[in-house]
């Protein structure tokens, strides 16, 4: 446990009612659509929005309750909003020391080089804020809170205000954060396919209330929640790379169950990856199937299958070797292979992709 | 050269408006920064109110101001009287009279710029560096100081050709003393009443000079010093 909190607080017609504990590592992605309460949810945390009556602890430090309330300034934590907001007044190498300074030397944990090294920052220090591209400024941001040597790190959806390319460029870098970062993350998001790509636990908000929080594996495959019912639905694998192929420019990838081939990845043998495979892009056959051009098959054991959004289609949950993954087919091929539960088919996987 | 130009009375008049006008438009800076930063940020339902007071001066004949003040200040006036009893002379008549008047009167010409750029600094960039560790004081001076400089620069340029171009409260409070109240503004009107107008002239073309090149850094700066916070 390192974050526990207790909030119930209405305000202009609507009800934020949360009680919540983030595990001590890792990230914990809190998801919902615009609107369930998610930003407002992360700045009670952050102390930015005083929400009367709510507990919050961290660690062994109260943050609020009845009688007290730290303010920000004295949390130890970083925050990354959803625009890049940089002092306009400040270059980029006086923004990254902002927060440094504050800290005092015997407490700070992230050097300056190092945080330039991490969001590879190296030849924009000398810049204006203006003179940054989106993505390059939300990665100055990201350097930033590291440098206050924060205990917790609280994102705020920071991919949301990019463009695609703003995206791919920052998005390496938060997974970066992921391995290599020991304090626990926050990170709000309402991007399904981002969320699978970098959190360990999700928390589900929805109208302001919790729906489900757990290991990300857990919930996104909860047939019974609107998580799994997305468009971009599906589930995620970790594994290890095990091969590298240079004959076909692939790499394989050993999950507990089997072994899958991905494009080839600059990556040692052995680096822990992390798969998403969307429900869509998987399809089920009754035999190992001999003549097709998807490479990627694994044997699954059927655990349920559950209406889903579309009437055409259901939503069959398989076991891969203990780890849930979910398939998206139509109701035909149900009917025709005689999917149920119980039933072993082989999981036919048309699309991965890759964490890390 | 400048001796020639200006006879004794006129450069003292001129050293008067130039003096009075820069201890007022500092003082103002001062005094209206907590004011506006409360007025731009505070929550309170007093803001109205004292938001409408500062604002006072602009809509008040001058000499209604100076006339309170002198009622207030002078020796049968409250505070006039309680000076005496200190010991003191009262402010009327006198150049510290001028300036208690020149600070209210051009109030809002600080305030109100000052408010306008603070109100424009926004939540986020506090928000941001309260997340940074910066205490409530830090935050004030490390971003919102900076951030609204422009308003200092239009507040502070204000204050002083406002200043210099005052007339009818000088006048009602300070009465006209050649060498110790009497501003260049005044002189002028002097000056006119005894026919002199070589001399209004020469006054009142120093004036103008200085109050369009005062206005002239105002809107250079505005220009130049545009920047923008979230924009790409």
């Amino acid at each position: 446990m390192s974050l526990r909190l207790d909030i119930a607080w209405s305000r202009r017609g609507f009800e934020l009612n949360v009680q919540l504990e983030t595990p001590a590592a890792g990230i914990t992605a809190i998801f919902g659509p615009s609107g369930s309460g998610k930003t407002t949810l992360l700045r009670c945390i952050a102390g930015l929005e005083h929400a009367p009556g709510a507990q919050l602890q961290f660690k062994d430090e109260i943050w609020q309750d009845r009688n007290r309330f730290l303010p920000t300034h004295r949390r130890r934590l970083g925050y990354v909003f959803q625009e890049p907001s940089l002092f306009p007044q400040l270059n980029v190498s006086d923004n990254l020391r902002y927060g440094l300074k504050r800290v005092p030397a015997s407490k700070r944990h992230v050097r300056l080089d190092e945080a330039i090294a991490f969001l590879s920052l190296k030849d924009l220090l000398d810049r204006a804020p203006q003179q940054l591209s989106g993505g390059q400024r939300q990665r100055v941001a990201i350097a930033r809170a590291l440098l206050s040597s924060p205990q917790l790190l609280l994102m705020d959806e920071p991919l949301s205000s990019l463009d695609h390319a703003g995206r791919q460029e920052v998005l390496p870098h938060l997974q970066r954060l992921h391995d290599e970062l020991s304090i626990p993350i926050i990170y709000v998001s309402h991007e399904i396919s981002e969320v699978m790509l970098i959190a360990d636990h999700m928390a589900v908000l929805a109208e302001g209330r919790l729906e489900v929080m757990g290991p990300i594996h857990e919930v996104l495959t909860r047939t019974d929640l609107p998580v799994a019912h997305l468009e971009q639905s599906g589930s995620v694998l970790d594994g290890r790379i095990a091969q590298h192929d240079a004959q076909y420019s692939l790499s394989y990838i050993e999950v507990n169950g089997g072994r899958l081939a991905i494009s080839q990845r600059e990556a040692p043998i052995g680096t822990s990856v992390r798969v998403r495979i969307e429900a869509r892009d998987v399809s089920l056959a009754l035999k190992p199937p001999q003549q097709s051009s998807i490479t990627n098959i694994l044997p699954a054991q059927v655990i349920e299958v559950s209406d889903d959004r579309d009437p055409a289609q259901r939503l069959v949950k398989l076991d891969i070797n203990g780890r849930p993954l979910l398939a998206r087919i139509t109701r035909r091929s149900e009917h025709q292979l005689g999917i149920a539960p119980g039933a072993r088919v082989y999981a036919q996987i048309k699309s991965v992709a890759l964490m890390g | 050269m400048t001796g020639d130009f200006y006879s004794p009375g006129d450069l003292a008049a001129l050293w008067i408006s130039v003096r009075l006008a820069v201890i007022t438009s500092l003082s103002l800076l001062l005094l209206g920064t907590p004011l506006a930063w409360w007025l731009a940020s505070g929550r309170s339902r007093f803001r109205v109110i004292v938001e409408a007071v500062t604002a006072l001066p602009l809509v008040l004949p001058p000499t209604v101001l100076g006339f309170y003040l002198l009622m207030f200040l002078g020796p049968y006036g409250w505070a006039g009287r309680t000076m005496l009893h200190l010991g003191m002379h009262p402010l009327s008549f006198s150049f510290g009279g001028l300036v208690v008047g020149s600070i209210l009167y051009s109030t809002p010409f600080v305030v109100q710029p000052l408010q306008t750029a603070f109100q424009a600094v926004g939540t986020r960039a506090l928000e941001v560096a309260a997340t940074l560790r910066a205490g409530p004081f830090d935050r004030f001076a490390s971003v919102a100081l900076p951030l609204a400089r422009r308003g200092f620069v239009t507040g502070g340029a204000l204050a002083f050709a406002h200043t210099l171009g005052e007339f009818g409260v000088v006048l009602m409070l300070g009465g006209n003393i050649p060498g110790r109240t009497q501003t260049a503004a005044i002189a002028i009107y002097s000056h006119v009443e005894v026919m002199d107008y070589v001399g209004a002239q020469r006054l009142s073309a120093t004036l103008l000079v200085l109050s369009f090149v005062l206005l002239l850094i105002v809107y250079g700066t505005q220009r130049s010093s545009r920047r923008d916070w979230t924009a790409p």
